[in-house]
């Protein structure tokens, strides 16, 4: 909790005047009952108008003085919960962004969305409720015992039981109700699972006929929700009365042991009044204090989380600060004896990989899931670093790099094929922020993308929604990959990128893609990872990986003869004839 | 247009009415414990104040008539306290089980809507209506109005108590009334429009955080770190601007009341402070007036929020009641029987077929196929393979013509029965969260375990299965990451093959299957197709090559039929097709 209480540091101001405010206004919300006794121990007993005149004009300016000291602390708790909350998003969205790949794998990202949305937003609330309220109730508990005292010690005597009773009913309330009200929040994600899991697998459960169990195993649920929600209420339903009837035998108390000392002339009516009025107040401020626990431990849970994501630190260290000069060699990028783990697991998902990839190539990867493919291509930008063995890059190892000089020289077009909600244009310049509608048009060309850019209202201005969501999925993939081409790389790696693209757009961009990587000048070596051996089939060089391992380098042609899992694939996916044929 | 909501407000309430009549008698007794609570817990200052009375100096106590008092008291307050749990009891009770009959409903007609509802519509969304909204209405409806009773009941219950004891300060109140209404109705106009644009402001945060932070590995790819931090800032800045302005004049309503509500209480102590030296009352009853006037303007300041509370809660409940309005799937005919093994034999006799009556999609097709027929569908992404099992399966109905089933027209067979003699493996595979073995057991939850792995053998998943931590018993997670897509695959199969069905309609994977599952997936639907009708949706070109008949599929609409070699000499679209797709690679 101390680490995220240091982003207050700029509201120190705020955080103690606040309170301080708050506190102010309790004080004089206390002398208001010393007030009213007044009016009727002088003013009413001796008639003396002008005393009830001069008590109301205090009352009033109580009020004022009150109203102002409230709207202050208001204000001050505002500005510096809502300083807090800023200055913590900002911390962990840079947070975010220094994490490496391997990190994110392991907390995930909608994770950290939730983290940075609703839970900053519930610790905000929390230091809002705190500054505001959190001294505000013990002050008036405790004043209102003290003023409790200076009046009277024999009645006040009353108040030093009622308080701890109040508070200890209170407590047992929420303590038997707050495990009963995580059930029924666990019973609630049932219910939402069930809705979910029927909305999506709607035609299998008709297929099956199977409506009538489903239907039964929601109720099912459903009643057990509704069973531990009553448990809960029937708990909660006491805390109301419990307390006012310990409030009221108090007040009984009072009257009566105060009517004693009264009638012994040690106490006035109009104090007994004061006292009565106390005991009020002291209930109001403990079920305040009450609901105040309630929030404060869900801003604290929110804040357990968030400073988890703290904790975790990038494992991958951008230190090289020298920009490399890199002299021209033929070879692109060379693996040697490369071996690399997942975080939390045990088996490598890539051993001992080695080859070399050279200026203008074309290297297809291929194999089954899990065996390795997206990893080995994930080493190039050094979104991983590997276990061991080295990857280098035009001839310097990747590590000593600054990143962004080795991203710069990468194009990366993932698995998923995500959009950023703007126009096309923005888009595109995700890969270079300053690129010309000249380099757009001849990404989007190679890309195969121009056609249905151009049909679009606004062309390179039509809109992109979320996720590129009014797009198609070839659409979108063709998008992605014009998007890394724009920054004209010398490495291009595409992840399985053209897997919603149907078979003639995808040859037609690998013609072009091919033709792009020959051109002079640029030398682009491109990386095509892909399920379909006929996406590969022509590539200069293709990696065959199995279960992590390389089993198998070359040209189709050698592999057919050389290596049995290629043929495997090759036979499973296309006829004798498409084998065969160059 | 205030009118018109009105109306609709009217209606959702009349609605709402239905589903508390089981209630009624619970209800009846909620609002009159609720009254009984508010008429006691207005009597005790009363009796407060008599108290206080009898305690007037020193030597002056009438200790007797204390003593009785107290007594009322203490009754007064032991009533007021079981009026109140029984109210809360009683308010759960009927809350609870009004959301759990709606709940329950909304999931039946979820299981009875047309599969074209569920098409159109987002999970998130019905999820939210089911889930949220019921929740949110019965909260805000059952609580918002058991508030609204007992606020209503306290302020004419306190005037009333008021003008029995002195109908000048009564007065005074009543008129200093608007005054607190005014405020809290001024700032809460103006607070609206802060939280508005708060609410906007966070909706640009949420937004630009679900897309950076969800895809920070393609940020982190395109080295986009830094302007992402720009853009961030930008945001972060504006919601912290107008997220203090919300924050502190939301804050600002109670304050305000409070001042107000003292201004009230100063009033009654001037005044009645003069009407106690006149004689006109005394003390203790001045004592009473002053707690009136303490707790008055409460209800007050409740009662707005109520009303907004009440607003939502209605909205939600219409969200509801809409989704529960939506026609159902029409039932089965009354003497439609049940089919009940299929000889095979599939006939579309002239059908045409659309979803939407502007975009025509199938148009007078016949197709004619006996039994253990293999039937390809091909055909370029987005050509409608998914509509012919919609019909097939009767997911969807046709506009015109007739679909045969060993040769009875299905609209004349249940459901159900009809779709038993299908076995469906899609792409999209769907398993449920349970165990392995529930999972292959679907469509027949009382098959042994043998069978079970009988099955599983035949869609060669025992394999897999085996290995896994608890083999058959291993635990489906909703998301499935326990497993790969392929795996989910060969379960999907495997629950086909526990059933036997006469009649098959399977989608081939186009991708990101692993390749050496993929062959698995190939070889069990081979042996699931085996002396079966099968409409396969085709991407290899072995499958198209063996198949009996191909239908080549074209913007929605069947345009080509018949074999490989017939297809290849009519020289047409499917020819082109296998052109640009198989022959040059």
């Amino acid at each position: 909790m101390r680490r995220l209480l240091r982003y207050l540091r700029g509201y120190v101001k705020e955080s103690i005047l606040a309170p301080l405010f708050k506190m102010l206004e309790a004080s004089f919300e206390l002398i208001v009952p010393l007030v009213t006794a007044q009016i009727i121990d002088v003013g009413i007993r001796e008639q003396d108008a002008p005393f009830i005149w001069k008590m109301c004009l205090v009352m009033v300016a109580l009020g004022v003085v009150g109203l102002a000291c409230s709207l202050t602390a208001q204000y001050f708790s505002a500005k510096a919960a809502m300083g807090f909350s800023t200055a913590l998003r900002k911390d962990l969205f840079a947070h975010i962004s220094s994490l490496s790949y391997q990190e994110l794998d392991v907390i995930g990202t909608p994770a950290l969305i939730t983290r940075i949305t609703s839970d900053v937003n519930q610790a905000q609330t929390g230091v809002n409720l705190v500054l505001r309220l959190f001294l505000r109730s013990p002050f008036i508990v405790a004043g209102a015992l003290i003023m409790a005292f200076t009046i009277d010690v024999p009645t006040a005597l009353i108040f030093l039981a009622a308080v701890p009773l109040i508070s200890f009913v209170i407590y047992l309330i929420m303590h038997w109700t707050v495990p009963i009200y995580q059930d029924v929040q666990k019973m609630l994600d049932q219910v939402s699972r069930l809705t979910r899991e029927n909305h999506v697998g709607a035609r299998v459960v008709r297929a099956f006929g199977r409506q009538p169990e489903e239907i039964e195993d929601f109720q099912q649920a459903n009643r057990e929700f509704t069973r531990i929600q009553m448990s809960a209420g029937r708990i909660s339903a006491l805390l109301n009365p419990a307390t006012y009837v310990i409030m009221n035998l108090s007040i009984v108390a009072i009257l009566w042991v105060g009517g004693r000392q009264v009638d012994m002339g040690r106490l006035t009516q109009g104090e007994v009044t004061a006292l009565v009025n106390y005991m009020t107040q002291i209930l109001l401020a403990l079920l305040a204090l009450a609901n105040l626990i309630v929030a404060v431990t869900k801003a604290a849970a929110s804040g357990t989380r968030l400073n988890e994501v703290f904790a975790t630190s990038a494992s991958l260290k951008d230190e090289a600060e020298q920009e490399i000069q890199t002299v021209s060699s033929d070879s692109r990028v060379t693996f040697s004896n490369v071996s690399f783990s997942y975080a939390h697991s045990s088996a490598p998902a890539l051993s001992d990989i080695s080859f070399s990839a050279k200026k203008g190539e074309v290297i297809g990867i291929i194999g089954g899931t899990g065996s390795g493919k997206s990893t080995l291509v994930n080493l190039i930008p050094r979104f991983y670093d590997a276990s061991s063995g080295t990857v280098e890059v035009d001839g310097h190892p990747v590590g000593r790099y600054p990143l962004q000089q080795l991203r710069n020289k990468i194009g990366v077009v993932p698995q998923r094929a995500v959009l950023f909600q703007g126009t096309i244009q923005e888009n595109m310049r995700w890969g270079k922020e300053d690129a010309s509608k000249e380099e757009i048009y001849q990404a989007l060309d190679t890309a195969q993308a121009r056609e249905f850019v151009e049909k679009k209202e606004g062309k390179l201005e039509a809109k992109v929604s979320q996720g590129g969501r009014n797009l198609s999925g070839g659409q979108r993939q063709r998008l992605t990959i014009a998007r890394a081409l724009v920054r004209s790389p010398e490495i291009l790696i595409l992840d399985d990128s053209a897997s919603a693209l149907d078979y003639a757009t995808d040859a037609a961009l690998r013609r072009s893609l091919s033709e792009q990587s020959k051109k002079n000048g640029q030398e682009m070596t491109v990386f095509l990872v892909s399920q379909r051996a006929a996406s590969i089939k022509q590539a200069d060089q293709i990696l065959v990986l199995d279960e992590g391992r390389l089993v198998g380098a070359g040209t189709h042609k050698e592999l057919l003869e050389r290596c049995p899992i290629y043929k495997e694939i090759c036979l499973s996916q296309l006829s004798e004839k498409e084998v065969s044929a160059v | 247009m205030k009118k018109k909501k009105d109306a609709i407000q009217k209606d959702t309430v009349r609605r709402l009415l239905v589903y508390l009549r089981p209630y009624a008698l619970q209800i009846i007794a909620m609002l009159l414990c609720a009254a009984v609570t508010v008429g006691f817990t207005l009597y005790a200052p009363v009796l407060i104040g008599q108290g206080v009375d009898q305690i007037a100096g020193a030597d002056q106590v009438n200790f007797d008539r204390l003593w009785q008092i107290l007594l009322y008291l203490t009754a007064t307050v032991a009533v007021t306290a079981l009026a109140q749990w029984l109210m809360n009891l009683l308010t759960n009770q009927v809350t609870y089980h009004v959301v759990e009959d709606i709940r329950s409903q909304a999931f039946v007609h979820l299981e009875q809507v047309p599969i074209g509802y569920v098409d159109q519509n987002q999970p998130g969304d019905i999820l939210s209506r089911i889930v949220t909204d019921v929740g949110q209405f019965s909260d805000g409806l059952l609580m918002g109005f058991t508030q609204l009773f007992t606020g209503v009941a306290s302020i004419l219950g306190t005037i009333g108590f008021m003008i029995s004891i002195n109908g000048k300060i009564a007065l005074l109140v009543i008129l200093l009334t608007p005054v607190s209404l005014f405020v809290a109705s001024f700032i809460a106009s103006r607070t609206f429009h802060m939280f508005q644009v708060q609410s906007e402001k966070r909706a640009d945060m949420t937004s630009l955080v679900e897309e950076l932070v969800g895809n920070q590995r393609v940020v982190q790819a395109f080295s986009y770190e830094e302007r992402g931090m720009k853009r961030f800032d930008q945001v972060n800045e504006e919601l912290r601007v107008w997220g203090i302005k919300a924050l502190f004049f939301s804050a600002i309503t109670n304050p305000s009341t409070r001042f107000v509500n003292g201004l009230v209480y100063t009033g009654v102590s001037i005044l009645g402070a003069f009407i106690v030296i006149g004689g006109g009352m005394s003390v203790g009853q001045l004592i009473s007036f002053l707690n009136y006037a303490n707790q008055y303007t409460k209800p007050f300041n409740e009662i707005s929020g109520v009303i907004t509370e009440l607003e939502n809660a209605l909205a939600c409940a219409r969200r509801i009641f809409d989704f529960l309005e939506t026609p159902a799937e029409e039932p089965d005919a009354p003497d439609a029987q049940v089919l009940q093994e299929a000889d095979g034999s599939v006939d579309l006799e002239r059908v045409s077929f659309s979803y939407v009556p502007q975009t025509p999609l199938l148009q007078d097709i016949t197709i004619r196929v006996k039994p253990g027929q293999r039937i390809a569908v091909v055909g370029p992404t987005g050509c409608g393979k998914t509509t012919l099992i919609n019909l097939l399966m009767r997911f969807y109905d046709v506009d015109k013509g007739e679909i045969r089933i060993s040769g009875r027209p299905v609209k004349q067979l249940t459901r159900d029965s009809l779709r038993r003699n299908f076995g469906m493996v899609l792409q999209e595979t769907w398993l449920k969260s349970g165990t392995i073995a529930e999972n292959i057991a679907y469509g027949k939850p009382d098959a042994s375990r043998q069978e079970i792995e009988q099955a599983a053998r035949q869609a060669y998943a025992h394999g897999f299965i085996q290995r896994m931590k608890d083999g058959y018993d291993t635990w489906i997670a909703e998301d499935g990451e326990n497993i790969s897509q392929g795996q989910k695959q060969l379960l999907c199969i495997a629950r086909v093959m526990l059933m036997r069905p006469p009649m098959l309609i399977l989608d081939e994977a186009t991708s990101s299957i692993d390749t050496r599952t993929e062959v698995r997936v190939q070889q069990a639907f081979e042996k699931l197709m085996q002396g079966r009708t099968s409409f396969v949706v085709a991407h290899r070109l072995s499958t198209i090559q063996t198949a009996d008949r191909i239908l080549v599929m074209k913007d929605g609409n069947i345009i080509e039929q018949g074999t490989h070699e017939e297809l290849l000499a009519m020289d047409g679209f499917y020819s082109q097709l296998y052109q640009s797709q198989f022959a040059h690679l």
